[in-house]
């Protein structure tokens, strides 16, 4: 337990909010003393994060971490009691799991942007909007405050939003732009109102302090009803997943990989606040099952539109939608069978979990690939591309674990996590796991119509490999797919687990670190 | 008759929304969406004000408090931070509108929808 271990979760988003406020300034050195600053920062955030997550994965317990709230920071009331002003971060191993995943991401698209971006202008506010995404999405993962959620929350809309309509010169990114921002602010709107509501019947806005008041009084339901909807259109599930596709297909290839690490920030959001803040005091059994309405929706649409595009960033998109569908699917499951076969219950949920980091690694390899041909082949369109695996072996290859990966073929990763999902969706019921076992199918077959217009073929033009800067980060995530799929107890045991049983049954360790007793 | 007038602020709230909703699915044209937005961010920031209103108070800006009824800081703190949010918001929306009318030459949602499907 040292300086930097207690800090750790402060400086998280204070140090690439920092960055993102600096590298305008040192921009004006030069390029190369921006691009050292932003990797400076990006190095330091992710061994932060991957130091503190070792640490609380150790804890057992929530790490808390106080700003004010001494002595100095309270209110005397009549009554004699002192009402602490504070801002409150609680990192538990499901906010240290994520903030593991967006570090991992991050990283990865930070490093790539450096050889991608090459426009002459611009670059400096691009990373900028990167770092500021960065700090938004762990902020999210690490807040102990509805209403910081909620800033938290749009910061990374009008990051994202920036970055997704960047390039201003071209028409559709404006479009998307236009678009994502009306929608993310929509969903902005539904959980300030539920946090409103909530505050009202409550009279606080900690998460500890409104897990221990909630009864699932009629108004607690209805602030539940806006979360739900609020972050299930932030995470792109369908049927509110409009703004999903436009937002992954139209962004600079690095960022479409952190907008997936912002769409599973608020899965996050949307899972802490019904294990931690409403715990068993609404009927988890029908809210489980509206989660799996959710999940089988987001797959079954996801992929089949994946299958009819033309445009390879789109299909990539689409491809994304999809997985959150499994993500959502087993924990719905976990809910649903929360009462009846806890076991079960348990794997799904594990499963769920491991599935945010495997997807997180693929969909971001394949979005890197994705960024990598479209650079050489000068096209998106799927039709007009070909040939491209003469000449640029390793993207191909990259591209190829990515793809088999992300359509859960053994032994990569995405078959880890989609197995425990398989079987204990099967448990409940067989339709499920079928619906799932038979998405994951007709996305290899996606991906094997990917793979032979875009690299088989004659060689119609000149083209050359990735840049070294390019092919770093995605042979990073591809190591990392390739590592988890072999390894996958490994990973299960040490964090998946962990993170759970935060969620799972942690309930009264999350309230206890704030409030005591 | 005081029961009414005191939930007054929670019916133009209501009305508000009803505003926003109606404009967000019958208009097309996008600074009009964008007005929606706003409408909808201003009801939500109305609720927030309205729920820490204490008729006959007065404003908690003290070291010492005296025993009279104050209105409740947080929600106004809230509302603050949510104005701020909704200014940036509604900037970025609106120059989105400025650059999808430049490129599309119009500013009517049914004629940009390259992105469909």
């Amino acid at each position: 337990m040292n300086a930097m271990t207690v800090h750790a979760p402060v400086l998280l988003v204070a140090l690439p909010l920092l960055g993102a406020f600096a590298a305008p300034l040192i921009g004006r050195f030069g390029r190369g003393a921006r691009n050292a600053l932003v990797a400076l920062v990006i190095l330091c955030t992710a061994a932060l994060a991957g130091w503190m997550a070792a640490h609380v994965f150790g804890l057992g317990e929530p790490l808390v971490y106080v700003l004010g709230g001494g002595a100095g920071f309270a209110v005397p009331l009549p009554s004699g009691m002192q009402v602490p002003v504070r801002i409150l971060f609680e990192v538990d191993a499901m906010s240290a799991f994520m903030t593991l995943i967006t570090a991992l991401v991050a990283l990865a698209a930070t490093w790539y942007s450096f050889s991608y971006w090459r426009e002459r202008s611009g670059g400096d506010l691009y990373h900028s909007l990167l770092l500021l995404l960065t700090a938004g999405i762990f902020g999210m993962e690490m807040t102990g405050d509805m209403f910081n959620f909620f800033v938290f929350l749009e910061v990374t809309s009008i990051a994202a939003c920036g970055l997704i309509g960047f390039r201003v010169w071209l028409r559709q990114s404006q479009e998307a732009g236009f678009k994502v921002m009306a929608l993310y602010t929509l969903s902005g709107i539904l959980v300030l109102l539920a946090v409103g509501l909530l505050y009202g019947e409550h009279g606080g806005l900690n998460i500890a302090y409104l897990a221990s008041r909630i009864g699932g009084s009629l108004v607690d339901r209805i602030a539940l009803g806006l979360l739900v909807t609020g972050l299930a259109m932030k995470a792109g599930a369908v049927p509110l997943h409009m703004w999903a596709p436009d937002a992954y297909g139209e962004a600079p290839a690095p960022t479409s990989a952190v907008l997936v690490a912002n769409s599973q920030a608020s899965l996050y959001g949307l899972f802490r606040i019904i294990f931690t803040l409403y715990g068993l005091t609404v009927s988890v059994g029908a809210l489980g099952w509206i989660l799996i309405a959710f999940a089988l929706l987001t797959i079954v649409v996801g992929v089949t539109m994946a299958l009819v595009q033309r445009d390879i960033k789109r299909l990539i998109a689409y491809s994304a939608v999809s997985q959150i569908g499994y993500m959502l699917l087993g924990v719905g499951v976990g809910l649903a069978v929360s009462a009846t076969k806890p076991e079960f219950g348990r794997v799904a949920m594990e499963g769920g979990i491991f599935h945010m980091l495997n997807d997180a690694a693929c969909i971001g390899l394949l979005f890197l690939t994705s960024g990598a041909v479209i650079r050489a082949s000068g096209t998106r369109d799927l039709n007009k591309m070909g040939g491209l695996a003469h000449r640029m072996g390793w993207t191909t290859g990259f591209f190829l674990i990515g793809a088999l990966a992300l359509a859960g073929v053994p032994p990569l990763n995405g078959f880890a996590s989609k197995f425990l999902i398989y079987e204990a969706s099967f448990q409940l019921s067989p339709v499920l796991a079928v619906v799932a076992i038979l998405a994951s199918i007709l996305l290899l077959a996606v991906f094997v119509k990917v793979f032979q217009a875009a690299f088989l073929g004659p060689a119609s033009r000149e083209v050359g490999e990735a840049s070294t800067g390019m092919l770093v980060p995605m042979a990073v995530l591809a190591v990392t797919v390739v590592i988890l799929g072999l390894f996958p107890g490994f990973f299960i045991d040490r964090i998946v687990a962990p993170a759970a049983s935060a969620l799972w049954s942690g309930r009264d360790l999350y309230i206890r670190a704030i409030l005591g007793g | 008759m005081t029961e009414l007038l005191n939930n007054a602020p929670f019916f133009a709230v209501a009305a508000l929304v009803a505003v926003a909703c109606f404009i967000l699915m019958t208009q097309r044209n996008l600074i009009k969406v964008v007005m929606g937005v706003v409408i909808l961010e201003a009801a939500v920031n109305l609720f927030l004000v309205t729920l820490g209103y204490r008729t006959g108070g007065v404003a908690p800006i003290y070291t010492n408090a005296p025993d009279t009824l104050m209105v409740l800081p947080v929600p106004q703190a809230l509302t603050l931070t949510s104005i701020v949010i909704g200014l940036a918001t509604t900037a970025l929306l609106l120059s989105f509108a400025v650059f999808v009318y430049r490129h599309y030459g119009t500013l009517d949602a049914g004629k940009i929808k390259e992105l469909k499907g």
